[in-house]
């Protein structure tokens, strides 16, 4: 099947990384698609324009439960240029997220949830098709329906899948209960997030053309493979009948993974029509008809013994979903391996609630798992008299708690010691509400981040053609990760030519299926599959001069060894082409795998109106073999600010009578604009992970996100001595915190 | 000028970088659609399509707008910039050509916009125009962080490459005042 | 958005004449919110009347020592104008406070004062609304309300009026020049353009079917020191949760000349006299500013969600008048 397959069953003693004498690997180096980005010659999904084109646009369910009765399009088909009112069967209710290769629920006249697609209108152009669908009269029986998470708490049942052994719904060791009440200090507190929306700045977009039946569907995907086979299964086609092109896209965060309406509905459209149909989502419908993080009501309980030592770690999670969706936030995930403690409780159930597919988003699970457990951490300290470094440091673990496995690397505690003296920790203020800069109240929090680093099946094919030129091709994407750049770094490093001779060709399901960009796995999937290419290319060099590979160097265009030098075109005849491949094997269970991080941050809270304002932020991460610090701190710095959104102003707001997504734009979804974030230092320790894969790199892109939110919220208690438990923390709940007006204003 | 039925198509000479284009347009079609899906111009991106992201923003004669929230019939007096009209791959504009040193974005769904509404604020500084970040503006001054973070907090990252799109507008504009 | 007939006419005469020809027609001028709302289907116009070739875009000062500002200078034009900044600093403040800097490019200063409120739930067609559909109900009693207003609703409306620039012209006396598309023309203080939801939400102003936004006027600026101060979730591009713009001047130790206006709290840009009164001739301090709240907050009312904006106005007028005065006592 593939030439040269690896796989992660033994630690590597030696990456070929590091043979390469002039290393772009592990530099910063300019995104080779960056001119095309920044010149906006990039097409992304939506701009592609087959003859004949027409446009559709979906219809929202106008209630939050029930069943749609009728819909009178009379009017709408009237208008000129309305080709069409598409009820299919097969249109789809749910997005794909974790459906597999099954098909994601579907269905035109049972609401699950208000916003729900119940049909395509298609008109000759965009404006007709938004006007049709404007006019079209939708009559329906509304059922009760469960639209409030928290007061159904008492209906939360276990979840009903653990997404591949992935998500650990339940673990339990020790006597949490009995332990608890011996404590010599303890925090017990229930923290809540909401929903919140990916956001992504390119809507879900797709264009759908049928030729000889096939259907080649221009689309913003994450994992166009995982998109294909789903929509396969929709449709009612061979995987192989289906195309999936996704070279470019505009973002994605969780929310581009699996199969989403549009993209059904383009297809269904085209086929129904006989011509291609482009099928862009509205933002209010990006907000209302794809996923969010669902909300949690996350209860901690933090016991320590007077040393400091923790005694307890229970972390119970209540979060809702769609009935029938296996998907749930596994907000617990950190905190198996995060700290060591005898005794351990981590808890997960569903409410099941009629409102928008809950799906991953940016580090499901740790990223608001971390926020409710790193502010219980420093609550600890607190009660402890400790600092929270220290209170860290006590309770560092020399194994996984759990399991007792050992970890692959770990250097959270280098991240706590070099992040303190980056940010200047020592002299942080130490009196919550006790230091001023004007009118400004002035905190300084932090907190640890860890994320999982995962392991997929993932395939690449690397050619050489005979002028010594080197393509890359994978289905892999890149949604703003740099693997265009990665995967050429690694194939120019390992083959020895210039950076401007790899030319690299992503997102195309025609390709070698990788593992898609998701779980913060890309660069270490694909960039895996294309070392494992590369070797391959090397051994077959080393056949073609007559010389054992191992003797051989490879830079410069050229193939060298001790009186031997010849182009690497020279060896290639026609041209050499490898698949490579890479599989996780028992590494993957042997070993814990997580990249670590520590942030450390400044915030002022306004002591008259509460107004809350990052300052200053320095993070240091550990997440092995960074392949590119130019991209790799560019995705900490957006993981970083992810955690700010989500402690500070993000919440989709569900209306609580029908579910609706309130704030169903990006005027009222506040996602952090340019003047609420200060500069980000980023720092990376030096790190090889020696089994996590041939690079020796974990991964980076949702290590930002983790941890982040918990250090705002500490540093807001740290600045005002108010502990707000409800995300995200806006200016209303310090309020009653501050001090009175008299007290609050700038001193003369 | 009489009045367009609905319905009808409008007859409209759009000037864009200064190339003069000719269409049939219905009167609905917005600047932005008139580019993308007309033109085929699509550097402008649709972000959320109501003055909310930036992501389209273009310049008008100099002035930079939400290209979403203005009709294509408004503009056939107007010389229209788009991030087409800057630079190519291969002749970068310095300002795009910051934004690739710096990492000035990531998923490079906002940069059009970034890009056109720095030129534009850029320009609204040197004409001495205040901000809410208070300082005085004018040509005499090189512009700080503070400045443009304010400045440019119309245009919308969500991959937040904000410190980093700072830096490149930073860089760019210390340069100019260089070469001035 | 639906179909619409469109004309841009040359002159104001012309268009007031086209706007009388097709009755139901609507003014565009920077379009950034009407345009908004006719894609979501909430404005529905048949018939527009393009008014951005209209000679409407210059300041100029009026012989009593104010400004005439044009209904179609821009946001940005008007804030970096340097008699505004000079003389009416408050209004440039308030304006740099709103939106973006490409917005403020295309807004216009007749639209600005007529936008429309950010309530959600007037914003999505699939809701109640009175103000959007007359009679169906108000969604945003009973669901989320934090951006609502607290003052000036009714039960059948609680959204807020959005503006920052209105405020600071409601602080200034601004007046409002129109044309009649009987060629008269009419001038009306700002005071009275608004109205308050009451059973009629819909019915937002009190311009005339074909009434056309001219100018506004500003009165010739009084003493005393402005300031424009928002309070917002984003450090910008963020609608006001609770506004204040104040114009106090302070002679001998006791307050001469007070003006106040508020965003974010009432159904429309927000003003009150006897607020104001308190203050005028009484010696600055803590306590006459409480009572200046207390009489701004007389008659708020919370719905819920928005219940923190009553502390939240307090503290930030207190503030605010406190830095007004303070040095000047």
């Amino acid at each position: 099947m593939t030439d040269a397959t690896v796989k992660m069953d033994a630690p590597f003693p030696a990456s070929l990384l590091d043979s390469a004498p002039a290393p772009t690997v592990g530099t910063a180096q300019p995104r080779i698609d960056g001119p095309r980005k920044v010149s906006g010659t990039a097409r992304y999904a939506a701009e592609h324009f087959p003859e004949g084109l027409a446009h559709g646009v979906l219809l929202r369910a106008p209630i939050g439960c029930g069943r749609i009765t009728g819909v009178d399009a009379e009017a709408a088909l009237a208008m000129p240029g309305v080709l069409a009112l598409i009820r299919d069967e097969r249109l789809i209710r749910n997005g794909g997220d974790f459906a597999g290769a099954a098909a994601p629920v579907q269905g035109v006249d049972e609401v699950a949830y208000f916003g729900q697609p119940i049909g395509v209108v298609v008109a000759d152009s965009p404006e007709r098709a938004r006007a049709a669908a404007l006019s079209v009269k939708v009559t329906y029986e509304a059922a009760p329906g469960v639209f409030d998470m928290e007061a159904a708490r008492g209906t939360a049942l276990p979840p009903t899948d653990d997404i591949y052994g992935l998500f650990l719904i339940h673990t339990e060791q020790g006597d949490v209960d009995r332990t608890a009440h011996e404590a010599a200090a303890l925090v017990d507190a229930v923290w809540r997030t909401p929903s919140q929306s990916h956001a992504a700045m390119e809507p879900h977009a797709s264009v759908a053309v049928w030729q000889d039946g096939r259907l080649t569907l221009h689309a913003s995907y994450q994992s166009p493979v995982v998109t294909r086979d789903q929509l396969a299964t929709v449709m009612g086609l061979q995987p192989s009948e289906v195309r999936i092109l996704s070279p470019f896209v505009g973002g994605g965060f969780g929310g581009k993974l699996g199969v989403m309406p549009e993209a059904v509905a383009a297809a269904i459209a085209a086929r129904h029509l006989g011509r291609p149909v482009k099928v862009v989502m509205t933002r209010q419908q990006v907000f209302e008809t794809t996923g969010r993080r669902p909300m949690t009501h996350q209860r901690v309980r933090l016991a320590a013994d007077a040393a400091g030592r923790l005694t307890v770690l229970q972390h119970e999670t209540i979060t809702d979903q769609l009935a029938g969706e296996v998907f749930f936030e596994p907000a617990g995930l950190a905190t198996h391996l995060l700290y060591a403690g005898e005794n351990r409780l981590v808890d997960h159930k569903v409410v099941r609630t009629n409102k928008l597919l809950g799906v991953s988003m940016r580090a499901p699970g740790e990223a608001i798992g971390q926020l409710a457990l790193e502010c219980a951490m420093d609550e600890l300290a607190e009660a402890l008299d400790l600092d929270p470094i220290e209170l860290r440091l006590r309770n560092e673990p020399e194994r996984h708690p759990e399991l007792g496995i050992p970890f692959s690397s770990r250097a959270l505690v280098d991240c706590l010691r070099h992040g303190a003296d980056r940010f200047g920790w020592a002299s942080r203020n130490r009196v919550p509400g006790g230091l001023r800069d004007g009118e400004w109240l002035v905190g300084h929090g932090m907190a640890a981040a860890a994320r999982g680093n995962l392991f997929g099946p993932s395939r690449a094919r690397v050619r050489i053609d005979a002028g010594g030129r080197v393509m890359v091709e994978t289905e892999m994407t890149d949604i703003g990760t740099g693997t265009y750049t990665v995967l050429a770094q690694i194939a120019a490093d390992l083959l020895g030519v210039p950076l401007a001779r790899v030319e690299v060709r992503l997102g195309d399901t025609d390709d070698p299926a990788s593992a898609g960009s998701g779980g913060s796995w890309g660069a270490a999937t694909s960039g895996s599959a294309v070392y494992a290419a590369c070797a391959e290319l090397r051994a077959r060099l080393a056949a073609a001069a007559g010389l054992p590979a191992d003797t051989l160097t490879f830079a410069d265009g050229m193939v060298t060894a001790s009186g031997f030098r010849r182009p690497i075109a020279e060896l290639v005849g026609d041209g050499l082409s490898v698949e490579g491949s890479v599989q996780p094997g028992e590494s993957n269970s042997r070993f814990n795998q997580t990249s670590y991080g520590a942030h450390f941050c400044e915030v002022r809270v306004h002591a008259v109106t509460g107004e809350l304002r990052v300052a200053r932020w320095n993070s240091v991460f550990a997440a092995g073999r960074i392949l590119n610090r130019q991209t790799a701190t560019s995705q900490a710095i957006g993981g970083v600010v992810f955690g700010i959104g989500g402690a500070l102003t993000e919440e989709l707001v569900h209306d609580p009578r029908s579910g609706k997504v309130v704030n169903r734009d990006l005027g009222e979804y506040h996602v952090p604009v340019h003047a609420d974030i200060p500069p980000i230092d980023v720092h990376f320790l030096e790190e090889r992970d020696p089994v996590a894969n041939p690079l020796l790199a974990k991964g980076v892109g949702e290590l930002g996100v983790c941890g982040s939110g918990a250090a705002v919220a500490n540093a807001v208690y740290n600045a005002t001595g108010v502990r707000v438990r409800d995300f995200p923390i806006t200016l209303d709940k310090v309020l009653a915190g501050l001090p009175p007006v008299s007290a609050a204003r700038r001193r003369a | 000028m009489p009045w367009i039925e609905a319905d009808e198509s409008v007859p409209l000479t759009l000037s864009v970088n200064g190339v003069s284009h000719h269409l049939d347009v219905d009167a609905r079609v917005t600047l932005l659609d008139a580019l993308r899906e007309h033109l085929q111009l699509t550097g402008t991106k649709k972000g959320c399509d109501h003055g909310q992201c930036g992501a389209c923003t273009v310049l008008v004669n100099g002035r930079r707008i939400n290209s979403c929230l203005s009709l294509a019939v408004m503009h056939r007096a107007d010389e229209i910039t788009t991030i087409e009209g800057l630079g190519t791959p291969d002749a970068l504009h310095p300002l795009q050509a910051a934004f690739v040193e710096t990492d000035g974005f990531q998923c490079g769904y906002c940069t059009s916009g970034q890009i056109c509404s720095a030129i534009g604020m850029l320009d609204e500084w040197r004409a001495g125009w205040p901000s809410h970040a208070g300082a005085g503006a004018g040509p005499a001054r090189t512009i700080d962080a503070a400045e443009i973070r304010e400045r440019m907090s119309g245009n919308l990252c969500r991959c937040a490459a904000y410190p980093r799109i700072v830096e490149a507008i930073t860089r760019y504009a210390a340069g100019e005042g260089a070469e001035a | 958005m639906i179909a619409f007939d469109y004309i841009r006419p040359g002159d104001a005469a012309e268009a007031l004449q086209a706007a009388a020809e097709r009755p139901g027609a609507r003014f565009i001028a920077g379009g950034t919110n009407l345009l908004d709302l006719m894609k979501l289907g909430i404005e529905r116009p048949r018939h527009l009347v393009d008014i951005g070739g209209l000679d409407l875009r210059t300041v100029s000062e009026t012989p009593d020592g104010g400004l005439r500002i044009g209904a179609l200078v821009s946001n940005a034009e008007l804030a970096a104008h340097p008699l505004v900044r000079d003389r009416y600093p408050v209004l440039s403040q308030a304006i740099l406070a709103g939106a973006s800097g490409q917005l403020r490019n295309k807004a216009t200063t007749g639209g600005n004062l007529l936008q429309r409120t950010r309530c959600y739930y007037f914003y999505d067609p699939a809701s109640p609304c009175n103000k959007r559909e007359p009679g169906s109900g108000c969604a945003a009693l009973g669901g989320f309300n934090r951006i609502m207003a607290i003052l000036g609703t009714s039960a059948h409306c609680i959204a807020s009026h959005p503006s920052d620039m209105a405020v600071a012209m409601r602080a200034l006396d601004a007046r409002v020049e129109t044309r009649l598309p009987e060629g008269t023309t009419g001038d009306r203080k700002l005071d009275t353009l608004y109205r308050l939801p009451g059973t009629t939400p819909h019915i937002e102003h009190t311009l005339a079917p074909g009434e056309l936004i001219t100018a506004v006027l500003l009165p010739p600026p009084v003493p005393g020191r402005h300031h424009y101060r928002k309070v917002r979730d984003r450090a910008s591009y963020a609608f006001a949760l609770v506004s204040v713009a104040a114009v106090v001047a302070v002679e001998d130790g006791r307050i001469t000349q007070a003006a106040l206006a508020f965003g974010g709290i009432g159904t429309m840009p927000w003003r009150d006299r006897a607020a104001e009164e308190l203050l005028v001739g009484a010696t600055p301090g803590q306590d006459l500013f409480e009572r200046c709240a207390d009489a701004v907050l007389a008659r708020a009312q919370g719905h819920g969600g928005n219940d923190f904006k009553i502390p939240l106005l307090r503290r930030t007028l207190v503030a605010c008048l406190t830095d007004l005065t303070e040095d000047a006592r």
